[in-house]
């Protein structure tokens, strides 16, 4: 029986030349196929006597084993060939933009009075709120206001009618807040931040008829003036992430409040007046029926448009009003 | 309330720089709103004298003057000022001097030498206009520092007064604080009592004693009312902001300045009879001082003779018996009128005066007799004039009751400790006058201040005293408790979130709106109206949030934007309800969006199909949180003003209305000049805000088995109904039913339209046979045959 070594080396040539799967599909038939060399081969060995086959056979396995052998190595490197090519085609611009989804957004004051309340949560503040439209007894009188009273012409108010006005301060929601704390037998400590929309009859640069203020209530056996400094100078430094802001009070006059004082916050080497504060009256405590020999308790009013344009460096309140996008987009 | 510096300074001997006293009285209450130089810095300009003037032989209008500056010899200075002349006084720069804005140099003017420069006030800085030199008066010394002569080194101090504190509405009041405050000495004239030269006295009754607890009149006579108000007293009226009007007036005006006293000059000729201090009567009327006609109420107090009111008490006196230049006799009065009496007179007669503003907060009681003695010495020293005896009523007059300061309430009170000898120390330098009982002080306050009455106010004076800001800031010490947190409450910024998650930015607009929007856009013909709004088109309050939605969204695409998503939440509100009388209004907050243009920003990746109903109703579902066995949310035809007939849904929430979900009527659409549509939706939050607190049920271990069912049903079935009702029906093993597609056209009927439903079915028990499920789907198409006249789509 003559060698077939040959073949290996023979095929190892046909199937390299092979450059698609079906180029060597054509090859492997010529060694492998049903009328291939091989196959022939093997068909021969029955002529062969017992003696000479099982040699020949084993021979001709071998031969067999190496086209196979090449046969598969070729087919993977084909299938690699392949593969790439189709990567390559499925490759992108991976720097394209994104499938864009429509952005939203909160309105700045939104953002800081969520700050503000997250800030007064933490320790220990619920949020209240009452009607924007309020009785002249809640938005006045309860705050030892009286009628005629030279402090009413201090607030430029918008009425409704003559008992009816929209609320000047978010301060009346005290008032509702404590009466209905004792409507349900709840005692003090009450601790309260009443975030809302307050009105005045004023419109220019700095100042809108509608507007943002955040009014602050502690009311407790002990505490004081002193804890009232000490509250507004943490928020003030926590809200600023400013360890170096202190606040300084200045006296001032609220018929709701006595002592009063205007609130300073250090500010680029100056003082910037953010708002009104002190202990509660004792009027007030008197129109809610909380002992006030007992109890005592602090307020404090921030305007929040002030503390969002120091906070974003907005210059001018009424970009707060206007809604212009260009704005808004700005504080996502 | 304005003053100048240096009356102040000459009232009270503080060693505090300007800055530092403005400093100190800002920070003790007296808050110093502006500080301003009464001029401007210069230096080198002096008294002078023209000695000699003669026409600069080249020039028209130029003079050549020969002045004495108060140097050894006179200087030759060129003036080109029309009332230069002979013998004036007027100020002189000097060569070296530094002006606002240049300096004066030797120079040749026309070829003549000139040494210096006479001066008007506005070259000096003093005045905005001037018409040529400053005249001085005759008397002034030729070569002091004009400074010095004018007074100018001084500052216009201008104090925002609170209401509280009346006892500093005057030059006197201010340096008793300046005193208390810093620990200086005051030095107040000493007033003493005029002698009467004549003896007639006018007759008064004052029959309302409660409103005017006292009343000081006098007589004088012979008064020259021509006569010139002194320099010294004009400057302190200038400077306080006051014109002169005429000797007379400007004493009682100096007086109210320096000592809180408002008095009042009645041309004593022109009275009619006995004086009275009464109520108006009922349509009583009265011509003013400023010539304004008014009619009285009968709680006006007046001043009236025998003719009628003369005088509106406290506010302002009648034109009918002012005093004139032909004035000879006047009768002065110096009262006390009750603060509640006064308080809102004014304002009524649309005025405020420099008289009601301080009766309205309170003047000092004591005082009334000393300001009409001081009053008549100053009217007898410019208008010469024969003086009667006072005439004085005094009643009852307002209690000073003794108030209680407990040092242990002032500690707890302020949070930092004090001595009892500290806080004698600052009563005293109030010039309060107390007993000790104990730790316990008993002080009665002073007839000029009328904001002491309770333990508070002693607590505040002892603050502002010891310096707000030597109280340091203390965190408090309290007990801890958790803050409650219901579950079955989402917060509104939750809400806020999930809006913004889809896409919409969030806006503020204003809670009043323009009528029209109301009555127009939202049909609402009677909304909340403002008696007093800030302009004609914010003058209703808003029943809904939609009007400032699309007005911003108009203002966006005036400024080219092109798509808008936008949100707010807000108060809308409502008149009261017939059936709730207990609320004035009624508020509700609302969240609110609209979506316009593209639903995508444009892009290279997406088409720019624009936004619909149904895209806006999932934003919808995705605010009230999908719907679940706690929360059935529906969405019915309905119609609405502001929306499309065609696409407009009700929201209902378990059965109860919440809210609108809709396209913008075209007629809006045209109206607001947009070139898409626009859809809105508004939903009550309180509705929405509320959860149900998860609680689990156990989860089938056998699989659902799903089949599909395609039915054809008339065009306007809604599909919602059927769907729920094949739910509601609890057709055994069916567990849900769903809309996968929706098909018109071809193949079905013009009138009909094709469901293709899937049937999610489960039995827990046991798995499902394909018998069980088809008599499962029988049963649903049954139901739909017999509700909806479905027929099995071929």
């Amino acid at each position: 029986m003559a060698d077939l070594t040959h073949l290996i080396s023979e095929a190892q040539i046909d199937f390299a030349n092979s450059i698609t799967m079906n180029d060597l599909e054509v090859a492997k038939a010529k060694y492998l196929g049903k009328t291939g060399l091989l196959t022939d081969a093997l068909k021969g060995l029955g002529k062969l006597s017992n003696e000479e086959r099982p040699a020949a056979g084993a021979a001709i396995n071998v031969v067999k084993q190496g086209v196979e052998a090449a046969l598969s190595a070729r087919r993977e490197a084909l299938l690699n060939v392949e593969q790439a090519k189709q990567l390559a085609q499925e490759s992108i611009d991976v720097t394209l933009p994104a499938r864009a989804q429509s952005q939203g957004g909160l309105h700045p004051v939104t953002l800081t009075l969520q700050r503000i309340e997250q800030l007064f949560h933490s320790i220990g503040f619920e949020v209240a709120t009452g009607p924007e439209i309020e009785s002249d007894f809640y938005n006045f009188t309860a705050l030892n206001i009286p009628e005629d009273h030279p402090a009413r012409a201090m607030h430029d108010t918008f009425y409704i009618d003559e008992a009816n006005v929209l609320r000047t301060h978010t301060s009346p929601v005290q008032i509702h807040y404590m009466e209905n704390a004792l409507k349900n037998n709840k005692t003090p400590p009450l601790k309260i931040i009443a975030p809302g929309r307050v009105y005045r009859v004023d419109s220019d640069a700095t100042h809108s008829p509608m507007f943002h203020q955040v009014e602050g209530l502690w009311v407790d056996e002990e505490i004081s003036f002193a804890n009232l400094k000490g509250v507004v100078q943490d928020f003030l430094q926590k809200f600023f992430e400013r360890d170096d802001l202190t606040v300084r009070f200045r006296p001032s006059f609220f018929p709701f409040t006595e002592p009063s004082a205007e609130m300073d916050m250090s500010w680029n080497g100056g003082w910037l007046e953010i708002g009104g504060c002190g202990m509660v009256h004792p009027e007030v405590f008197k129109h809610v029926n909380v002992d006030h020999e007992k109890y005592r308790g602090f307020a404090f009013g921030l305007g929040v448009e002030r503390l969002a344009m120091l906070r974003y460096g907005v210059n001018d309140l009424r970009h707060f009003f206007n809604n212009d996008l260009r704005f808004l987009s700005q504080f996502r | 309330m304005q003053f100048s510096e240096n009356w102040l300074r000459s009232l009270v001997n503080t060693d505090l720089d300007s800055q530092a006293l403005s400093h100190a009285l800002t920070m003790t209450g007296l808050e110093v709103e502006e500080m301003q130089p009464v001029a401007a810095p210069f230096s080198k300009v002096v008294v002078a004298k023209i000695l000699a003037a003669v026409k600069h032989p080249d020039a028209d209008r130029l003079q050549v003057c020969t002045v004495d500056v108060g140097l050894a010899e006179p200087v030759q200075i060129v003036c080109g000022a029309a009332n230069a002349r002979v013998g004036l006084i007027a100020p002189c720069a000097l060569v070296g001097a530094e002006l606002p804005g240049f300096s004066i140099k030797q120079a040749k003017v026309r070829g003549i030498e000139s040494f210096g420069m006479m001066c008007s006030s506005k070259e000096l800085g003093i005045s905005e206009e001037a018409t040529g030199l400053l005249e001085l008066d005759s008397d002034a010394v030729i070569g002091q520092s004009i400074r010095e002569h004018l007074d100018l080194d001084d500052h216009l101090f201008t104090l925002k007064l609170t209401p509280n504190r009346s006892d500093c509405l005057s030059l006197k009041g201010i340096a008793r604080d300046v005193a208390a405050i810093t620990g200086a000495s005051t030095s107040f004239e000493t007033i003493s009592a005029v002698t009467a030269e004549l003896s007639e006295v006018k007759n008064i009754v004052v029959t309302e004693q409660t409103a005017c607890p006292r009343y000081c009149g006098r007589l004088i006579r012979d008064v020259n009312a021509k006569a010139t108000t002194p320099s010294w007293m004009l400057k302190r009226l200038e400077r306080s902001g006051l014109r002169s009007i005429s000797a007379v007036v400007d004493v009682t005006n100096y007086v109210l300045l320096a000592l809180g006293q408002p008095m009042h000059a009645f041309d004593a000729d022109k009275l009619n009879g006995d004086l009275a201090v009464r109520f108006a009567k009922e349509g009583e009327s009265l011509v003013l001082l400023n010539d304004q006609a008014v009619t009285l109420k009968t709680d006006d107090l007046v001043i009236a003779d025998a003719s009628g009111a003369i005088a509106l008490a406290g506010v302002m006196g009648g034109k009918s018996s002012s005093v004139t230049d032909d004035t000879v006799n006047i009768f002065l009065e110096s009262a006390f009128f009750t603060p509640a009496v006064i308080t809102g007179k004014a304002r009524r007669l649309g005025l405020s005066t420099d008289s009601s503003y301080r009766f309205e907060r309170g003047v000092d009681f004591g005082n009334t007799r000393h300001a009409i003695e001081y009053a008549t010495a100053l009217i007898q020293q410019i208008c010469g004039g024969k003086a009667a005896e006072v005439s004085e009523l005094i009643s009852v007059l307002p209690n000073r009751n003794p108030v209680k300061l407990r040092l242990a309430r002032l500690v707890s009170v302020l949070g930092i400790p004090f001595t009892q000898d500290k806080v004698a120390q600052l009563l005293t330098q109030l010039g309060f006058s107390f007993t000790t009982a104990d730790d316990v002080f008993i002080i009665t306050p002073p007839s000029f201040r009328f904001d002491i009455a309770i333990e508070e106010d002693l607590i505040e004076e002892i603050a502002r005293l010891h310096g707000y800001d030597h109280i340091p800031a203390t965190p408090p010490v309290a007990a801890l408790t958790m803050l409650e947190a219901p579950e079955a409450k989402s917060p509104l910024n939750k809400l806020r979130d999930c809006l913004v998650s889809s896409g919409y930015q969030e806006v503020v607009n204003y809670s009043f709106v323009d009528e029209s929007w109301e009555r127009d856009l939202l049909g609402n013909a009677n909304p909340i109206k403002l008696k007093n709004p800030i302009a004609s088109n914010l003058s209703v309050m808003r029943t809904s949030l939609w009007g400032g939605l699309l007005d911003t969204l108009v203002y966006n695409l005036n400024r080219k934007q092109d798509r808008a998503m936008l949100f707010e939440v807000g108060a809308a509100y409502f008149q009261k309800s017939s059936q709730d009388s207990s609320l004035a209004f009624v508020e509700s907050t609302y969240i609110s969006g609209l979506a316009y243009g593209s639903a995508k920003p444009e892009q290279w990746s997406a088409d720019a199909s624009d936004v619909d109903f149904f895209e806006v109703k999932a934003h919808v579902d995705a605010l009230l949180g999908g719907a679940n066995a706690h929360k059935q949310v529906t969405y019915e035809k309905a119609e609405h003003v502001t929306l499309h007939p065609g696409q407009t849904a009700r929201i209902l929430l378990n059965g109860v209305a919440v809210g609108w979900l809709g396209k913008l009527h075209p007629k809006w659409q045209q109206h607001y000049s947009l070139s898409k549509s626009t859809f809105l939706f508004e939903l009550q939050a309180d509705a929405v805000l509320n959860r149900h607190i998860p609680s689990y049920q156990e989860v089938s271990k056998l699989l659902p088995v799903r089949r599909d069912l395609a039915v054809v049903v008339d065009a306007d079935v809604a599909v919602n109904a059927l769907l729920s009702a094949v739910k509601k029906a609890n057709i055994a093993l069916v567990l849900d039913v769903a809309l996968f597609d929706l098909y018109q056209g071809q193949g079905i009927a013009e009138n009909k339209k094709s469901l293709a439903l899937s049937v999610l079915m489960h039995d827990t028990q046991k798995t499902l046979t394909d018998a069980d499920a088809d008599a499962a789907i029988a049963n649903v198409l049954q139901l739909l045959q017999d509700n909806f006249g479905a027929t099995l789509r071929n």
